[in-house]
Protein backbone atom coordinates (compact mmCIF):
# COMPACT_ATOMS: atom_id res chain seq x y z
CA UNK A 1 0.00 0.00 0.00
CA UNK A 2 2.75 2.42 0.97
CA UNK A 3 4.75 1.56 -2.17
CA UNK A 4 1.67 2.22 -4.31
CA UNK A 5 1.03 5.60 -2.69
CA UNK A 6 4.72 6.45 -3.07
CA UNK A 7 4.55 5.70 -6.79
CA UNK A 8 1.44 7.88 -7.07
CA UNK A 9 3.10 10.68 -5.12
CA UNK A 10 6.09 10.66 -7.44
CA UNK A 11 3.82 10.82 -10.48
CA UNK A 12 1.70 13.62 -8.99
CA UNK A 13 4.76 15.66 -8.14
CA UNK A 14 6.39 15.15 -11.53
CA UNK A 15 3.18 16.16 -13.32
CA UNK A 16 2.55 19.21 -11.16
CA UNK A 17 6.14 20.41 -11.28
CA UNK A 18 7.02 19.80 -14.88
CA UNK A 19 3.59 20.00 -16.35
CA UNK A 20 2.53 18.02 -19.37
CA UNK A 21 0.23 18.36 -22.32
CA UNK A 22 -2.73 20.37 -21.11
CA UNK A 23 -1.17 20.94 -17.71
CA UNK A 24 0.85 24.08 -17.13
CA UNK A 25 3.35 22.96 -14.53
CA UNK A 26 4.69 24.95 -11.59
CA UNK A 27 6.14 27.78 -13.64
CA UNK A 28 2.89 29.59 -14.43
CA UNK A 29 1.75 30.38 -10.86
CA UNK A 30 5.32 31.38 -10.02
CA UNK A 31 5.60 33.82 -12.93
CA UNK A 32 2.16 35.20 -12.10
CA UNK A 33 3.23 35.76 -8.49
CA UNK A 34 6.36 37.61 -9.58
CA UNK A 35 4.52 39.58 -12.26
CA UNK A 36 2.10 41.01 -9.72
CA UNK A 37 4.96 42.11 -7.47
CA UNK A 38 6.66 43.66 -10.48
CA UNK A 39 3.57 45.48 -11.79
CA UNK A 40 2.40 46.89 -8.48
CA UNK A 41 5.24 49.47 -8.12
CA UNK A 42 4.63 50.58 -11.71
CA UNK A 43 1.00 51.28 -10.89
CA UNK A 44 1.48 52.82 -7.47
CA UNK A 45 4.69 54.78 -8.11
CA UNK A 46 8.14 54.45 -6.59
CA UNK A 47 7.21 55.72 -3.11
CA UNK A 48 9.24 53.28 -0.96
CA UNK A 49 7.28 53.98 2.21
CA UNK A 50 3.92 53.42 0.62
CA UNK A 51 5.22 50.27 -1.05
CA UNK A 52 6.62 48.79 2.12
CA UNK A 53 3.37 49.54 3.95
CA UNK A 54 1.18 47.83 1.36
CA UNK A 55 3.68 45.37 -0.10
CA UNK A 56 3.04 42.46 2.25
CA UNK A 57 -0.66 42.61 1.50
CA UNK A 58 0.09 42.56 -2.22
CA UNK A 59 2.29 39.50 -1.75
CA UNK A 60 -0.56 37.71 -0.02
CA UNK A 61 -3.12 38.65 -2.67
CA UNK A 62 -0.69 37.48 -5.37
CA UNK A 63 -0.12 34.19 -3.54
CA UNK A 64 -3.85 33.59 -3.25
CA UNK A 65 -4.49 34.31 -6.91
CA UNK A 66 -1.50 32.22 -7.95
CA UNK A 67 -3.02 29.34 -5.99
CA UNK A 68 -6.16 29.54 -8.11
CA UNK A 69 -4.37 29.33 -11.46
CA UNK A 70 -3.66 25.57 -11.47
CA UNK A 71 -7.09 24.55 -10.09
CA UNK A 72 -8.45 23.02 -13.30
CA UNK A 73 -5.55 20.61 -13.72
CA UNK A 74 -5.33 19.39 -10.13
CA UNK A 75 -8.01 16.68 -10.29
CA UNK A 76 -10.03 16.92 -13.49
CA UNK A 77 -7.61 15.32 -16.00
CA UNK A 78 -7.06 12.27 -13.79
CA UNK A 79 -10.76 11.89 -13.11
CA UNK A 80 -11.45 12.10 -16.83
CA UNK A 81 -8.82 9.53 -17.77
CA UNK A 82 -10.08 7.09 -15.15
CA UNK A 83 -7.09 7.18 -12.81
CA UNK A 84 -9.24 7.61 -9.71
CA UNK A 85 -11.50 4.72 -10.74
CA UNK A 86 -8.51 2.44 -11.28
CA UNK A 87 -7.02 3.45 -7.93
CA UNK A 88 -10.37 2.81 -6.21
CA UNK A 89 -10.49 -0.69 -7.76
CA UNK A 90 -7.08 -1.36 -6.25
CA UNK A 91 -8.43 -0.53 -2.81
CA UNK A 92 -6.63 2.79 -2.43
CA UNK A 93 -8.74 5.18 -0.36
CA UNK A 94 -9.59 8.48 -2.02
CA UNK A 95 -8.70 10.26 1.22
CA UNK A 96 -5.13 8.99 1.02
CA UNK A 97 -4.89 9.86 -2.68
CA UNK A 98 -6.10 13.39 -1.99
CA UNK A 99 -3.65 13.84 0.86
CA UNK A 100 -0.85 12.71 -1.44
CA UNK A 101 -2.02 15.18 -4.04
CA UNK A 102 -2.20 18.05 -1.53
CA UNK A 103 1.40 17.40 -0.49
CA UNK A 104 2.53 17.23 -4.12
CA UNK A 105 0.57 20.39 -4.96
CA UNK A 106 2.08 22.23 -2.00
CA UNK A 107 5.58 21.21 -3.00
CA UNK A 108 4.98 22.38 -6.56
CA UNK A 109 3.40 25.73 -5.69
CA UNK A 110 3.93 26.66 -2.00
CA UNK A 111 7.65 26.07 -1.97
CA UNK A 112 8.37 27.95 -5.24
CA UNK A 113 6.32 30.86 -3.89
CA UNK A 114 8.43 30.91 -0.73
CA UNK A 115 11.57 30.86 -2.85
CA UNK A 116 10.26 33.73 -4.97
CA UNK A 117 9.10 35.82 -2.00
CA UNK A 118 12.51 37.48 -1.42
CA UNK A 119 12.45 38.74 -5.02
CA UNK A 120 8.94 40.08 -4.55
CA UNK A 121 9.98 41.64 -1.25
CA UNK A 122 12.82 43.42 -3.00
CA UNK A 123 10.49 44.77 -5.70
CA UNK A 124 8.06 46.00 -3.05
CA UNK A 125 10.86 47.35 -0.79
CA UNK A 126 9.96 45.29 2.25
CA UNK A 127 12.54 45.25 5.03
CA UNK A 128 14.11 42.13 6.53
CA UNK A 129 11.62 41.83 9.37
CA UNK A 130 8.66 42.04 7.01
CA UNK A 131 10.23 39.51 4.68
CA UNK A 132 10.77 37.12 7.58
CA UNK A 133 7.12 37.45 8.57
CA UNK A 134 5.99 36.93 4.97
CA UNK A 135 8.12 33.79 4.68
CA UNK A 136 6.84 32.36 7.97
CA UNK A 137 3.31 33.28 6.94
CA UNK A 138 3.68 31.57 3.56
CA UNK A 139 5.14 28.49 5.23
CA UNK A 140 2.09 28.29 7.49
CA UNK A 141 -0.53 29.43 5.00
CA UNK A 142 0.32 27.77 1.68
CA UNK A 143 -0.50 24.24 2.94
CA UNK A 144 -3.99 25.55 3.68
CA UNK A 145 -4.18 27.15 0.23
CA UNK A 146 -3.08 23.86 -1.34
CA UNK A 147 -5.73 21.95 0.62
CA UNK A 148 -8.46 24.38 -0.39
CA UNK A 149 -7.28 24.25 -4.00
CA UNK A 150 -7.40 20.46 -4.24
CA UNK A 151 -10.81 20.34 -2.53
CA UNK A 152 -12.32 22.89 -4.89
CA UNK A 153 -10.70 21.16 -7.86
CA UNK A 154 -12.32 17.87 -6.81
CA UNK A 155 -15.70 19.54 -6.26
CA UNK A 156 -15.76 21.26 -9.64
CA UNK A 157 -14.14 18.48 -11.70
CA UNK A 158 -16.37 17.39 -14.54
CA UNK A 159 -18.59 20.47 -14.38
CA UNK A 160 -18.96 22.72 -17.35
CA UNK A 161 -17.11 25.98 -16.67
CA UNK A 162 -15.65 24.23 -13.66
CA UNK A 163 -12.45 26.23 -13.69
CA UNK A 164 -14.22 29.60 -13.59
CA UNK A 165 -16.50 28.33 -10.85
CA UNK A 166 -13.50 26.95 -8.98
CA UNK A 167 -11.91 30.36 -8.66
CA UNK A 168 -15.12 31.87 -7.37
CA UNK A 169 -15.49 29.10 -4.79
CA UNK A 170 -11.87 29.10 -3.63
CA UNK A 171 -11.55 32.83 -2.98
CA UNK A 172 -14.05 33.09 -0.09
CA UNK A 173 -12.61 29.97 1.53
CA UNK A 174 -9.12 31.44 1.34
CA UNK A 175 -10.11 34.81 2.84
CA UNK A 176 -9.24 33.81 6.45
CA UNK A 177 -5.75 32.80 5.31
CA UNK A 178 -5.38 36.16 3.56
CA UNK A 179 -6.62 38.16 6.55
CA UNK A 180 -4.41 36.41 9.10
CA UNK A 181 -1.42 36.18 6.76
CA UNK A 182 -1.42 39.84 5.78
CA UNK A 183 -2.61 40.89 9.23
CA UNK A 184 0.40 39.32 10.91
CA UNK A 185 2.52 42.10 9.38
CA UNK A 186 0.47 44.91 10.86
CA UNK A 187 1.67 46.47 14.12
CA UNK A 188 0.33 44.34 16.95
CA UNK A 189 -0.53 41.52 14.56
CA UNK A 190 1.54 38.92 16.38
CA UNK A 191 -1.42 36.64 16.91
CA UNK A 192 -2.01 36.58 13.17
CA UNK A 193 0.53 33.84 12.55
CA UNK A 194 -1.10 31.58 15.14
CA UNK A 195 -4.55 32.14 13.66
CA UNK A 196 -3.07 31.61 10.20
CA UNK A 197 -1.62 28.28 11.30
CA UNK A 198 -4.95 27.34 12.85
CA UNK A 199 -6.99 28.10 9.72
CA UNK A 200 -4.42 26.37 7.56
CA UNK A 201 -4.58 23.24 9.69
CA UNK A 202 -8.38 23.28 9.71
CA UNK A 203 -8.38 23.40 5.90
CA UNK A 204 -5.83 20.58 5.79
CA UNK A 205 -7.87 18.44 8.18
CA UNK A 206 -11.14 18.81 6.28
CA UNK A 207 -9.82 18.72 2.70
CA UNK A 208 -9.10 14.97 2.25
CA UNK A 209 -12.58 14.00 3.40
CA UNK A 210 -14.41 16.71 1.50
CA UNK A 211 -12.49 16.09 -1.74
CA UNK A 212 -12.79 12.30 -1.45
CA UNK A 213 -16.53 12.66 -0.89
CA UNK A 214 -16.76 14.86 -3.96
CA UNK A 215 -14.94 12.31 -6.11
CA UNK A 216 -17.14 9.46 -4.90
CA UNK A 217 -20.30 11.50 -5.40
CA UNK A 218 -19.15 12.36 -8.92
CA UNK A 219 -19.33 8.68 -9.90
CA UNK A 220 -23.10 8.49 -9.41
CA UNK B 1 -4.42 -19.31 -6.89
CA UNK B 2 -7.12 -18.55 -4.38
CA UNK B 3 -10.66 -19.04 -5.66
CA UNK B 4 -12.43 -16.03 -7.04
CA UNK B 5 -16.12 -15.39 -7.42
CA UNK B 6 -18.48 -12.79 -8.76
CA UNK B 7 -22.19 -12.88 -8.13
CA UNK B 8 -24.97 -10.40 -8.74
CA UNK B 9 -28.31 -10.69 -6.97
CA UNK B 10 -31.45 -9.07 -8.31
CA UNK B 11 -29.65 -6.00 -9.61
CA UNK B 12 -31.60 -2.99 -10.80
CA UNK B 13 -29.98 0.10 -12.25
CA UNK B 14 -31.42 3.57 -12.42
CA UNK B 15 -29.88 6.43 -14.34
CA UNK B 16 -31.68 9.70 -13.89
CA UNK B 17 -35.40 8.97 -13.87
CA UNK B 18 -35.16 5.78 -15.88
CA UNK B 19 -34.81 2.20 -14.72
CA UNK B 20 -32.42 0.69 -17.27
CA UNK B 21 -32.75 -2.94 -16.20
CA UNK B 22 -33.96 -4.91 -13.20
CA UNK B 23 -33.97 -8.40 -11.76
CA UNK B 24 -30.55 -9.20 -13.17
CA UNK B 25 -28.77 -12.04 -11.43
CA UNK B 26 -25.87 -14.37 -12.14
CA UNK B 27 -23.16 -16.26 -10.38
CA UNK B 28 -19.69 -16.80 -11.81
CA UNK B 29 -17.13 -19.33 -10.61
CA UNK B 30 -13.45 -19.63 -11.60
CA UNK B 31 -13.15 -20.25 -15.34
CA UNK B 32 -16.46 -18.63 -16.24
CA UNK B 33 -16.73 -16.01 -18.96
CA UNK B 34 -19.90 -13.94 -19.22
CA UNK B 35 -20.84 -12.02 -22.35
CA UNK B 36 -23.17 -9.07 -21.74
CA UNK B 37 -24.91 -7.95 -24.90
CA UNK B 38 -27.60 -5.52 -25.88
CA UNK B 39 -28.02 -2.38 -27.97
CA UNK B 40 -26.40 0.96 -27.16
CA UNK B 41 -27.71 2.71 -24.08
CA UNK B 42 -29.22 -0.38 -22.51
CA UNK B 43 -26.88 -0.13 -19.53
CA UNK B 44 -23.96 -2.45 -20.26
CA UNK B 45 -21.37 0.06 -19.09
CA UNK B 46 -23.45 0.94 -16.04
CA UNK B 47 -23.68 -2.74 -15.14
CA UNK B 48 -19.91 -3.09 -15.48
CA UNK B 49 -19.44 -0.13 -13.14
CA UNK B 50 -21.93 -1.63 -10.68
CA UNK B 51 -20.06 -4.94 -10.76
CA UNK B 52 -16.77 -3.28 -9.91
CA UNK B 53 -18.32 -1.25 -7.12
CA UNK B 54 -17.90 2.20 -8.68
CA UNK B 55 -21.65 2.65 -9.05
CA UNK B 56 -24.24 1.72 -6.45
CA UNK B 57 -27.06 -0.44 -7.80
CA UNK B 58 -30.55 0.97 -7.39
CA UNK B 59 -31.53 -2.40 -5.96
CA UNK B 60 -29.82 -5.70 -5.21
CA UNK B 61 -26.21 -6.36 -4.38
CA UNK B 62 -22.97 -7.74 -5.74
CA UNK B 63 -20.74 -10.28 -4.03
CA UNK B 64 -17.16 -10.66 -5.00
CA UNK B 65 -14.02 -12.48 -4.00
CA UNK B 66 -10.68 -11.85 -5.61
CA UNK B 67 -9.34 -8.59 -6.95
CA UNK B 68 -11.21 -6.90 -9.80
CA UNK B 69 -9.64 -5.15 -12.75
CA UNK B 70 -11.51 -2.90 -15.15
CA UNK B 71 -10.74 -2.11 -18.77
CA UNK B 72 -13.12 0.42 -20.25
CA UNK B 73 -12.97 3.00 -23.02
CA UNK B 74 -10.58 5.22 -21.09
CA UNK B 75 -6.85 4.74 -20.94
CA UNK B 76 -5.53 5.79 -17.53
CA UNK B 77 -2.06 6.50 -18.82
CA UNK B 78 -0.21 9.80 -19.05
CA UNK B 79 0.05 10.93 -22.65
CA UNK B 80 3.50 12.49 -22.43
CA UNK B 81 5.20 9.38 -21.09
CA UNK B 82 6.73 6.65 -23.21
CA UNK B 83 4.52 3.58 -23.09
CA UNK B 84 7.05 1.52 -21.12
CA UNK B 85 7.20 4.11 -18.34
CA UNK B 86 3.41 4.49 -18.27
CA UNK B 87 2.87 0.73 -17.95
CA UNK B 88 5.61 0.58 -15.33
CA UNK B 89 3.69 3.09 -13.19
CA UNK B 90 0.77 0.68 -12.89
CA UNK B 91 3.09 -2.28 -12.40
CA UNK B 92 4.63 -0.54 -9.39
CA UNK B 93 1.21 0.20 -7.93
CA UNK B 94 0.01 -3.37 -8.47
CA UNK B 95 3.21 -4.66 -6.89
CA UNK B 96 2.66 -2.22 -4.02
CA UNK B 97 -0.74 -3.71 -3.19
CA UNK B 98 0.70 -7.19 -3.51
CA UNK B 99 -0.84 -8.30 -6.74
CA UNK B 100 1.32 -7.77 -9.79
CA UNK B 101 1.19 -10.74 -12.08
CA UNK B 102 3.33 -11.73 -14.99
CA UNK B 103 2.05 -10.29 -18.22
CA UNK B 104 1.24 -13.51 -20.03
CA UNK B 105 -0.57 -12.05 -22.97
CA UNK B 106 1.26 -10.57 -25.93
CA UNK B 107 -0.26 -7.47 -27.47
CA UNK B 108 2.63 -6.66 -29.78
CA UNK B 109 3.72 -3.59 -27.83
CA UNK B 110 7.48 -4.26 -27.92
CA UNK B 111 8.09 -1.85 -30.79
CA UNK B 112 5.98 0.86 -29.17
CA UNK B 113 7.54 0.91 -25.72
CA UNK B 114 9.55 4.10 -26.29
CA UNK B 115 6.74 5.93 -28.10
CA UNK B 116 4.93 8.61 -26.06
CA UNK B 117 1.40 7.41 -25.39
CA UNK B 118 -0.27 10.37 -27.09
CA UNK B 119 1.18 9.31 -30.45
CA UNK B 120 -0.46 5.88 -30.26
CA UNK B 121 -3.43 5.08 -32.46
CA UNK B 122 -6.81 4.07 -31.06
CA UNK B 123 -6.10 0.38 -31.55
CA UNK B 124 -2.63 0.66 -30.06
CA UNK B 125 -4.03 2.43 -26.99
CA UNK B 126 -6.61 -0.30 -26.59
CA UNK B 127 -3.84 -2.89 -26.75
CA UNK B 128 -1.92 -0.96 -24.10
CA UNK B 129 -5.02 -0.93 -21.87
CA UNK B 130 -5.47 -4.68 -22.34
CA UNK B 131 -1.79 -5.30 -21.59
CA UNK B 132 -2.15 -3.27 -18.39
CA UNK B 133 -5.20 -5.35 -17.47
CA UNK B 134 -3.36 -8.60 -18.14
CA UNK B 135 -0.40 -7.47 -16.02
CA UNK B 136 -2.55 -6.37 -13.08
CA UNK B 137 -2.71 -9.84 -11.59
CA UNK B 138 -6.42 -9.42 -10.83
CA UNK B 139 -8.61 -12.54 -10.78
CA UNK B 140 -11.78 -10.91 -12.05
CA UNK B 141 -11.63 -9.04 -15.35
CA UNK B 142 -14.37 -6.63 -16.33
CA UNK B 143 -14.08 -5.54 -19.94
CA UNK B 144 -16.23 -2.84 -21.47
CA UNK B 145 -16.22 -3.09 -25.28
CA UNK B 146 -12.71 -4.58 -25.41
CA UNK B 147 -12.82 -5.10 -29.16
CA UNK B 148 -13.51 -1.46 -30.06
CA UNK B 149 -10.73 -0.13 -32.25
CA UNK B 150 -8.95 -3.45 -32.59
CA UNK B 151 -8.41 -5.04 -35.99
CA UNK B 152 -9.33 -8.69 -36.50
CA UNK B 153 -5.83 -9.93 -35.60
CA UNK B 154 -5.61 -8.12 -32.27
CA UNK B 155 -9.30 -8.72 -31.59
CA UNK B 156 -8.52 -12.42 -31.74
CA UNK B 157 -5.48 -11.86 -29.53
CA UNK B 158 -7.64 -10.08 -26.94
CA UNK B 159 -10.07 -13.01 -26.90
CA UNK B 160 -7.17 -15.43 -26.63
CA UNK B 161 -5.95 -13.47 -23.60
CA UNK B 162 -9.37 -13.92 -21.99
CA UNK B 163 -9.19 -17.66 -22.74
CA UNK B 164 -5.76 -17.83 -21.11
CA UNK B 165 -7.07 -15.91 -18.10
CA UNK B 166 -9.98 -18.32 -17.64
CA UNK B 167 -7.67 -21.29 -18.05
CA UNK B 168 -5.73 -19.95 -15.06
CA UNK B 169 -8.95 -19.96 -13.02
CA UNK B 170 -9.94 -16.36 -13.62
CA UNK B 171 -13.34 -14.84 -14.26
CA UNK B 172 -14.16 -12.44 -17.07
CA UNK B 173 -17.23 -10.35 -17.81
CA UNK B 174 -17.26 -8.83 -21.28
CA UNK B 175 -19.73 -6.19 -22.31
CA UNK B 176 -19.74 -6.04 -26.09
CA UNK B 177 -22.20 -5.57 -28.89
CA UNK B 178 -19.94 -7.63 -31.13
CA UNK B 179 -20.10 -11.43 -31.30
CA UNK B 180 -17.30 -13.11 -29.37
CA UNK B 181 -15.39 -16.17 -30.39
CA UNK B 182 -14.72 -17.66 -26.98
CA UNK B 183 -15.58 -21.23 -26.04
CA UNK B 184 -18.09 -22.08 -23.28
CA UNK B 185 -19.38 -18.55 -23.19
CA UNK B 186 -22.30 -17.67 -20.94
CA UNK B 187 -24.38 -15.10 -22.77
CA UNK B 188 -26.72 -12.63 -21.20
CA UNK B 189 -28.75 -10.07 -23.09
CA UNK B 190 -29.81 -7.04 -21.10
CA UNK B 191 -32.93 -6.90 -23.29
CA UNK B 192 -34.30 -9.73 -21.14
CA UNK B 193 -34.20 -7.56 -18.05
CA UNK B 194 -36.03 -4.47 -19.23
CA UNK B 195 -38.46 -3.11 -16.65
Amino acid sequence: MRAALWAIFRRDLALLLRGAVGRGGALLPLLFFLAVAMLFPFAIGPDAQLLSRTGAGVIWVAALLAAILPLDRLVEPDLEAGFFDQWALRGLAEEALILVRIVAHWLSFGVPLMLAAPISAGLLSLDARQLRLVEIGLLLGTPGLAAIGVTIAALTAGLRAGSALGGMLAIPLAVPLLIFGAGSLQPGGDGGLLLLAASSMAALAIAPFAAAGAIRAGRE
Amino acid sequence: MQPCRLAAYDIACRRGDRILFRGLAFELAPGDVLHLSGPNGIGKSSLIRILCGLLRPFYGHVEQAGRIALCDERLPIDGHQPLAQALDFWRRIDAGIGGAGEARADFGLEDLLDVPVRYLSTGQRKRAALAQLAASGAKVWLLDEPLNGLDSHWGAAAQAAVEAHRAMGGIAVIASHQPLNISRLTSMSLLDYLP
